[in-house]
């Protein structure tokens, strides 16, 4: 059985420990009271329906998928079919909707998909995996650096700020040209050197 | 047919968290109203993310408060069926826009306020409230980074922005007296572990206000004593016209959707 493509994070916070194996002998949804032959039943869908998953892209960003961006957290067996355990990026992106119909849609022939949306602990940009940042870069979004704890409002000139490198020439070069872009996770950059602008996922 | 108005309970928790609620909702629509009037394209695209921003939290909020009224009032209800006398927002988050200037200071100080809440709102008794807090808190250092930045730049600017951002200080100032009041409501959620007491993240709040003032070369104005009543539901005059323009769609096809 191949591997769940979320991070499992432990209920009160903390790292989370990198894409994990799910434990065999934890009950999957109501199966743990079935047969035998039914837990590996389910098991095999459950397997089946990460796959699915892990083809779902990411509405506004489509070059990672939602189990890259790190929002799926959990995916469960129930009576009727299965429960997916979503985590919001930003309290307002206006994907959100979208990205439940588009998981229901994906998974519908496991019968019943419910959502829940799981708030806490709030989802950060480190969760992205590795794969997905690299992907980021190779489509021209700079990637999250290491998201920081809380900063206190900083008042030195754009210029000292540390730069960041540009997504196709490698040039650190580069300047903001807004705090925001296109969508609320991303910030519009431009590159001194080979005159390219460039998004950059803002780490939080 | 038009739709029914809704009234919500007077139990304190409920009252505290739709002051919270509706601060953030009420302040995304008046930035909201940005969206295709920014001075520049980059600056349109801040305001409406930042909308947008607000508009989620006051989601969370708003489910939350609905839950807890048990009238089975849902989000949308609560935000388009409630009349003005049922908002318990600062009446700082309902003025009129105004210029760019004005929309900076008055993000600047709510941004800050809003932070300072978020941050001991994530220690909340209610883990919905708490975990709501926990995204938010993130999203208001960020709104808050953003007009600190202006503010600076249009105080220490050119001889028009200096005018304009002291105007918008002069005007708001009086405004931001309640976003620290006391009362029953507040003091409940104090004890109960719901909330802070708002007076207590006045320090702090007038120790950011102070700190990016003196980086800006402004000078705060004298205090005032006038103290708005929002949060009590009395509002000013512009919050009927706000709510007409907000709620029209609901109350006229009420239940549409797009």
């Amino acid at each position: 059985m191949s591997p769940p493509c979320t991070l499992r994070v432990p209920p009160q916070g903390g790292e989370p420990a990198g894409p994990a194996k799910p434990d065999p002998r934890a009950p999957l949804g109501n199966s743990n009271t079935a047969s035998d032959l039914t837990a590996e039943h389910a098991c095999g869908r459950l397997s089946a329906a990460w796959e699915v998953l892990r083809q779902i892209p990411d509405p506004e960003v489509p070059v990672i998928s939602l189990c890259e961006l790190g929002i799926v957290r959990d995916l469960k067996e129930t009576a009727a079919g299965l429960e997916v355990v979503l985590t919001p990026t930003y309290s307002g992106c206006p994907a959100t909707e979208l990205i439940q119909d588009n998981v229901r849609e994906a998974l519908a022939r496991f019968g019943e998909i419910a959502i829940t949306l799981q708030r806490a602990p709030a989802w950060t940009t480190d969760w992205i995996s590795e794969e997905g940042k690299a992907k980021l870069q190779a489509y021209g979004i700079a990637p999250p650096g290491p998201a920081s704890g809380p900063q206190p409002v900083r008042l030195v000139h754009r210029a000292s700020l540390t730069r960041l490198a540009c997504p196709r020439c490698g040039s650190e070069q580069t300047e903001k040209l807004s705090a925001f872009g296109s969508t609320a996770c991303k910030a519009l950059y431009r590159c001194l050197s080979c005159r390219e602008p460039f998004e950059h996922f803002k780490p939080i | 047919m038009s739709q029914q108005s809704i009234k919500v309970g007077d139990k304190p928790e409920l009252r505290y968290l739709l002051r919270i609620a509706d601060s953030c909702l009420v302040l995304s629509q008046r930035i909201a109203e940005w969206c295709g009037h920014g001075p520049i394209l980059e600056e349109d695209l801040a305001l409406s993310n930042m909308a947008l921003d607000l508009v989620g939290q006051a989601r969370g909020l708003l489910t939350r408060a609905g839950e807890l009224d048990g009238q089975g009032h849902d989000e949308d209800q609560l935000a388009f069926l409630r009349d003005e006398r049922q908002y318990f927002n600062p009446v700082l988050m309902e003025l009129p826009r105004g210029d760019f200037a004005f929309t900076t200071v008055r993000n600047f100080a709510a941004a800050s306020w809003l932070r300072l809440l978020w941050q001991r709102l994530q220690h909340s008794s209610d883990a919905e409230v708490a975990a709501i807090a926990g995204k938010a808190v993130k999203e208001a250092a960020y709104h808050q980074q953003h007009a600190a930045d202006w503010l600076v730049r249009l105080g220490d600017g050119t001889e028009e922005s200096r005018r304009r951002v002291e105007a918008a200080l002069a005007e708001l100032w009086p405004y931001f007296n309640e976003l620290f009041i006391s009362d029953a409501v507040d003091a409940a959620a104090a004890a109960s572990g719901l909330g802070p007491a708002w007076s207590s993240l006045h320090a702090d709040w007038q120790a950011a206000m102070e700190e990016i003032l003196s980086e800006a070369t402004l000078a705060a104005p004298k205090p005032s004593r006038y103290v708005p009543s929002g949060h009590l539901g009395i509002h000013s005059e512009h919050m009927g016209h706000m709510l007409a323009e907000m709620q029209y769609l609901q109350r006229a096809y009420p239940g549409g959707v797009w």
